[in-house]
């Protein structure tokens, strides 16, 4: 899953330290791996960089010097672009789904339709494994029908999730 | 696709309500069909696929919006008309309990072509083909009793295909089946209609099925979304 | 949401009814109980299609309760009946020579109008002590009448009979003295009534000791007998096979619920038993609801009136034990028919095991029950005369020759749908049904082929004794339609009627002559009492033509008329009726010569001339004058006889005539000019007939209407997938015709050999030759097959119904 997308659509909701950029992502998303502090440190420095975050001011203090992270115009765009491509369909895509889907309700973005053009992607690709399926020797009808089977499985996460977004959107917004 | 936008629509259905009651069952279903393709309908249960299947192939008329077959307005034609068109253009495929019990498997795959007025022994001959082409010319003289839901199934897709239609549809086909024997039909109908050149609308809920189409779309609520994208 | 697999549809009720478990199979009594109470439970719990199932049955056994109620009831209604026809009847025992303070003098003074016939008595007391008829608490005066409600709403509504009776009325005749509430009767005082003589002559009134005096049981003979067994018989059978019938509805669905309950454990026996429960309880509801039927429908009974009969509700009593038997063998045929429908279905876990297609039926046993009634037939012995008559021997070997022919209807079926095949669509869809389930269609058509066959049967035997009952009376209703009789006094008196009758509205001729007798010219001298009777005819040349064939007829002709064969007597008229012959107009005597004679010389140029039948078809004879060569004041009892040629174009005419008739006086007759006459307890009987029959048919054809309807809800689904196909609705309701009419046909055919064979055997027994009523027949077969197919087109509304798209959600 693409952390830098994630922080940025974090962002979108007001500016923010570091920090709290840390702790919000944790909350929402690092269920079972909390994310280190320096990863939100280079990777805010490379969002910098490539103009999608602006700082929006210093805090002096004591410890180290804090930073408030703003997005630009730019940044909403590059967000925007993320959450409407379709990830490759490929096994264990759900954590990158979910936080799309959750990224989405949480800017107001249509999260219905994240989910239908991934579906679409999804099925784009099964009808090539079928396609291939039909074509190949028992090895690769083998092959196909596992990949096949994982993607379905995928897919139905997908139609549980799309039957469940009000319920997510209540949960998330609260 | 510059072809695809050349090619006209063989069946198009735009705006499409339909209440039962108080239910609004379609409101709002757009859909597109092509000749020669294989649309899956998808969408979850009671959002509408099996009704939006039923107003395009003029079973059930819609309460308003349009669907024009070849050019015709089937929401204008009355009962008659309509059923002339099912008899020589369409084919159907249900989920199970289609094939009438007293008649055989051969008998019941000839019905259509009886219907539109074929002479018994030629739509026979007829039938036994496409029983054989489908695998199932074993079953030819067993009644659908007698034969498994697998076989059942196969012999409800010949008799589908057998007078030549234009459109299948074809709703849960693979519903009672298990995977392999779903699988079996599915890749069957989707060869044979590329063979005859039928369009198939197909509504599923299962992504495995919905994978032997050329394009889905998706009814959510009674509305459908056309997922054939300009790429 | 679908049911893909039919044989566990029902398990939720299975789960929630809690299913008989951990019991060993053999349990006796108590298991009976348990898994009758279970099937019971599962009859009144199965959810709406359970309830909709149990209720058919409850209806269909319902409906057959209340007639075998109403047949209960019809012996006491007879009975009923009986006492109270006997209770008013008028007849003298004897002849009364002297009034006491208790007799009266009675005249008929019946009529008709409009083909309903009015039953009449004028009264006249002798006494202070003479009794009113039944149902009368005063004697009405003079002038006076009381009347039957029915009656009393006739005249309200119908001045021109008002004007025929314009009697005061006094008040009604109560139950008692009335069969029915349709019964149209009266009872008017009149102080014109005289007593006849011992001659029965010089008088207009009978004299009786009171009512209810003289019990005449109209005895009808045995051949009444037979016919009264062989309706019942006719009658009730159709009732029973439809009460089988009902018990049998919804019977595949109750087979894939039996199926569940396998699959859960319960043994073969106890499914049996679990059915039998089912039944049983549908059985009881239908009791229930019979006889919730039959007492609402009696007290419809005061408004029903079939073909002229009526009855009081309260009269319409099912006898104790009747009663007792429907109560206890309808639950119990119930629980045999359903036994029977398991023989053979072998109910197993996973579903209804299909049965084999391709045993055929045995016919052996079949066609012994219709052969064993047949040779019967002849064992019972004639029926001839007053011969007693095996009612029993009948009835058993009508019953088997009718359950013979539902016997062999289904192996007939069988055979012959077997051999169907080609056709349209339709025809395909209808045939292979029936291959596969032959059995029930056939039991579908059994009810009307009973039905039919036995109506045949009775026609035949009804036509084959009919000479017995029904006489030709040849008369000619196209020369005139009436005819006036009534005794007069002198010649003029019956000029003058004539005239008034030529004078009514309606009358487009009257053809009047007088009618007496006289004798022999030596009568006076005659000792033993055997005087010639020679039959006289006075009227104008136009009515005596009417009689006899005339030439050269003018005022002051006379004509001799010889007796046709057997119509008179030849010996006298030979003897007498000469040219130049004399004879004694002051005759004949009854017992003895009284008065002087009259002599009167036949003329020399009297003719001689052919009789023909006169429009009421009598032959008359003897001497024939017109009044003008005869003068009719010398005659002795006169009678004035005028036949009347209506306007066709005016329906009243009739009740004009007898109109007039009842101005001319006390004992005018008006005769009904009719091509046959029927002696009245036959007349009745056939009314009865004919009332059961439709009763019956109405019946089968509720109950062909409830299995057709069920059928096709059992086919919705594949109803609308042909429907999708593009069927056209045409096709499909063709295939429920043919489905119908193939059976019916079959049954029909079988119907009308079967009646033919009874009829023959029937016809046999009272010793009459065989002759097949094809009209008859062919009316019967069309009513059979006209119920068929009324029920067919009721069955389209639903089956349009069936065909929309919803039919293809699963359930
Ligand atoms: N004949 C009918 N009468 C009443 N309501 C109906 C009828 N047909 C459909 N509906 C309603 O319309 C809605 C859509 O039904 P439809 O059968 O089209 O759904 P579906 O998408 O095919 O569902 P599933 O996947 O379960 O088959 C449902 O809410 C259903 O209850
Ligand atoms: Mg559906």
């Amino acid at each position: 899953m693409s952390i830098g997308h994630t922080l940025l659509g974090l962002l979108e909701s007001g500016p923010r330290h570091g920090y709290d950029l840390k702790r919000a992502f944790d909350e929402r998303f690092g269920h079972d791996r909390p994310l280190a502090y320096g990863q939100v440190y280079s990777t805010m420095a490379r969002l910098l960089k490539n103009g999608l975050v602006e700082v929006e001011g210093i805090e002096p203090g004591g410890g180290p010097e804090r930073k408030r992270y703003a997005i630009t115009d730019a940044g909403v765009t590059d967000v925007e672009t993320w959450l409407a491509r379709p990830e490759k369909p490929e096994p264990y895509l759900q954590t990158t789904l979910y936080a799309k889907v959750v990224l989405a309700l949480l800017t107001g973005r249509p999260a219905a339709d994240l989910l239908d053009s991934q579906r679409a992607e999804h099925l784009r690709l099964m009808r090539e494994l079928t396609r291939r399926k039909s074509s190949g020797d028992l090895a690769d009808q083998l092959i196909c029908d596992h990949a096949l089977f994982h993607l379905e499985a995928d897919l139905r996460w997908l139609e549980l999730t799309a039957a469940r977004l009000d319920q997510l959107a209540a949960e998330v917004t609260r | 696709m510059s072809a695809e936008t050349l090619t006209e629509p063989l069946l198009q259905a735009t705006d499409v309500h339909k209440s039962y009651g108080r239910t609004a069952a379609l409101d709002g279903a757009a859909l597109t069909v092509r000749a020669g393709e294989v649309v899956a309908v998808m969408g979850p249960s009671g959002s509408g696929k099996s009704t939006l299947l039923h107003c395009l192939a003029g079973i059930v008329r819609a309460d308003s919006g349009q669907v024009r077959y070849r050019g015709r307005d089937l929401t204008t034609m009355s009962d008659r008309e309509r059923s002339a068109l099912r008899r020589t253009d369409f084919g159907f495929v249900f989920q199970f309990g289609q094939l009438v019990p007293e008649l055989t498997c051969l008998e019941n795959v000839a019905i259509p072509l009886r219907l539109a007025g074929t002479r018994r022994r030629d739509a026979e001959a007829r039938a036994g083909a496409w029983l054989e082409r489908l695998e199932v010319g074993d079953v030819a003289g067993q009644r659908p009793g007698e034969v498994s839901g697998g076989q059942g199934q196969r012999v409800a897709v010949a008799r589908a295909l057998v007078a030549g239609p234009r459109v299948v549809f074809a709703d849960e086909p693979t519903g009672a089946l298990d995977s392999l024997n779903g699988e079996r039909v599915m890749r069957l109908l989707t060869e044979a209609a590329h063979d005859t050149g039928a369009a198939v609308v197909l509504v599923t809920h299962e992504a495995r099925v919905a994978a032997y189409s050329d394009r889905e779309i998706v009814v959510r609520d009674g509305k459908s979304r056309d997922t054939e994208r300009v790429s | 949401m679908s049911a893909p697999h039919e044989p566990f549809a029902g398990f939720d009720e299975v789960a929630r009814g809690g299913a008989p478990r951990g019991v060993e199979p053999a349990g006796g009594a108590a298991a009976w109980a348990r898994d009758l109470a279970f099937g019971a439970r599962l009859a009144a719990g199965g959810g709406r299609e359970g309830w909709i199932r149990t209720l058919l049955t409850a209806v269909g056994v319902g409906l057959g309760v209340a007639l075998l109620l109403l047949a209960a009831a019809v012996p006491p209604m007879m009975t009923v009946r009986d006492h109270k026809r006997v209770a008013r009847d008028s007849m003298s025992a004897g002849y009364l020579a002297k009034p006491t303070d208790s007799t009266l003098l009675v005249a008929d003074a019946g009529t008709t109008f409009r083909g309903a016939d009015i039953t009449g008595e004028l009264l006249r007391p002798e006494g202070a002590k003479a009794a009113a008829p039944p149902g009368v608490a005063h004697l009405p005066a003079p002038g006076h009448m009381v009347v039957s409600p029915a009656l009393r709403r006739l005249l309200a509504a119908q001045p021109l009979l008002r004007e025929r009776l314009p009697y005061t009325i006094d008040g009604p005749i109560g139950h008692a003295g009335l069969m029915g509430p349709a019964e149209l009767y009266y009872y008017a005082g009149s102080d014109r009534l005289t007593a006849r003589d011992a001659n029965y002559e010089h008088g207009n009134a009978d004299r009786i000791a009171g009512f209810g005096h003289h019990s005449n049981s109209a005895v009808m003979g045995p051949t009444f007998d037979l016919l009264l067994v062989v309706m019942l018989v006719v009658l009730l059978l159709p009732v029973a096979v439809f009460v089988a019938t009902a018990v049998r509805l919804g019977g595949e669905r109750r087979d894939r619920r039996l199926a569940a309950l396998r699959l859960v454990g319960a043994d073969n026996r106890m499914t049996r038993r679990i059915a039998a429960g089912e039944a049983l309880f549908g059985s009881l509801l239908g009791l229930l609801v019979g006889g919730g039927l039959f007492f609402a429908g009696r007290q419809l009974a005061t408004h029903v009136t079939i073909r002229g009969i009526s009855a009081y509700p309260a009269d319409m009593t099912p006898d104790a034990a009747l009663a007792v038997i429907v109560a206890v063998a309808v639950p119990l045929a119930a629980v045999g028919v359903t036994m029977l429908s398991l023989r053979g279905t072998a109910i197993e876990p996973l579903g209804v095991v299909r049965q084999s297609v391709g045993r055929g039926r045995r016919v052996w046993w079949r066609l012994v029950i219709p052969a064993v009634g047949l040779l019967l037939a002849p064992l019972f012995g004639k029926v001839q005369g007053d011969g007693k008559l095996n009612m029993y021997q009948v009835a058993t070997g009508a019953v088997l020759m009718l359950v013979g022919v539902t016997a062999v209807l289904p192996w007939v079926v069988e055979q012959v749908v077997r051999r169907l095949g080609g056709g349209p669509v339709a025809w395909q869809l209808a045939t292979r049904r029936l291959q596969l389930n032959s059995n029930a269609a056939a039991r579908l058509v059994s009810g009307v082929t009973v039905a039919v066959a036995g109506a045949i049967a009775l026609q035949m035997l009804f036509a084959g004794v009919d000479d017995e009952f029904v006489f030709s009376t040849g008369a000619d209703p196209a020369r005139a339609q009436a005819v006036v009789s009534a005794e007069v006094d002198s010649g003029a008196q019956a000029r003058d009627f004539t005239h008034r009758i030529a004078a009514t509205k309606g009358v487009q001729h009257a053809y009047g002559y007088v009618d007496s007798a006289v004798t022999q010219p030596d009568a006076a001298s005659v000792r033993d009492g055997d005087f010639a009777y020679l039959p006289v005819a006075v009227g104008d040349c136009a009515t005596l033509g009417q009689m006899a064939s005339l030439h050269g007829c003018a005022p002051g002709s006379v004509f001799l008329v010889p007796p046709a064969d057997g119509a008179g007597d030849t010996q006298a008229a030979r003897t007498y009726l000469r040219p130049g012959g004399r004879l004694d107009l002051n005759g004949p005597p009854r017992e003895a010569y009284t008065g002087t004679p009259r002599l009167w010389t036949i003329p020399r140029d009297a003719r001689t001339a052919q009789s023909r039948p006169d429009p009421s078809g009598s032959l008359g004879w003897g001497l024939f004058a017109t009044p003008e060569a005869l003068d009719t004041s010398r005659l002795t009892s006169e009678t004035a006889t005028v036949m009347v040629a209506l306007d066709p174009h005016d329906p009243d005419a009739a009740e004009y005539v007898r109109n007039t008739a009842a101005k001319l006086g006390i004992g005018v007759d008006v005769l009904h000019v009719g091509t046959t006459t029927t002696k009245s307890g036959y007349a009745q009987l056939r009314r009865g007939l004919f009332a059961g029959a439709a009763l019956t048919m109405a019946l089968i054809g509720a109950s062909l209407l409830v299995m057709m309807l069920e059928q096709l809800r059992d086919r919705k689904k594949l109803l609308a997938v042909l429907v999708a196909f593009g069927t056209r609705r045409g096709a499909l309701a063709w295939s429920v015709l043919w489905q119908t009419a193939i059976p019916v046909v079959l049954g029909l055919v079988l119907a009308c050999a079967g009646g033919l064979a009874l009829g023959a055997a029937l016809l046999g027994m009272v010793g009459r030759p065989f002759h097949p009523d094809w009209g008859a027949m062919a009316g019967m077969a069309a009513i059979g097959a006209g119920v068929v197919f009324a029920v067919t087109l009721l069955s389209l509304p639903p089956l349009w119904r069936l065909m929309r798209a919803d039919g293809l959600r699963t359930e």
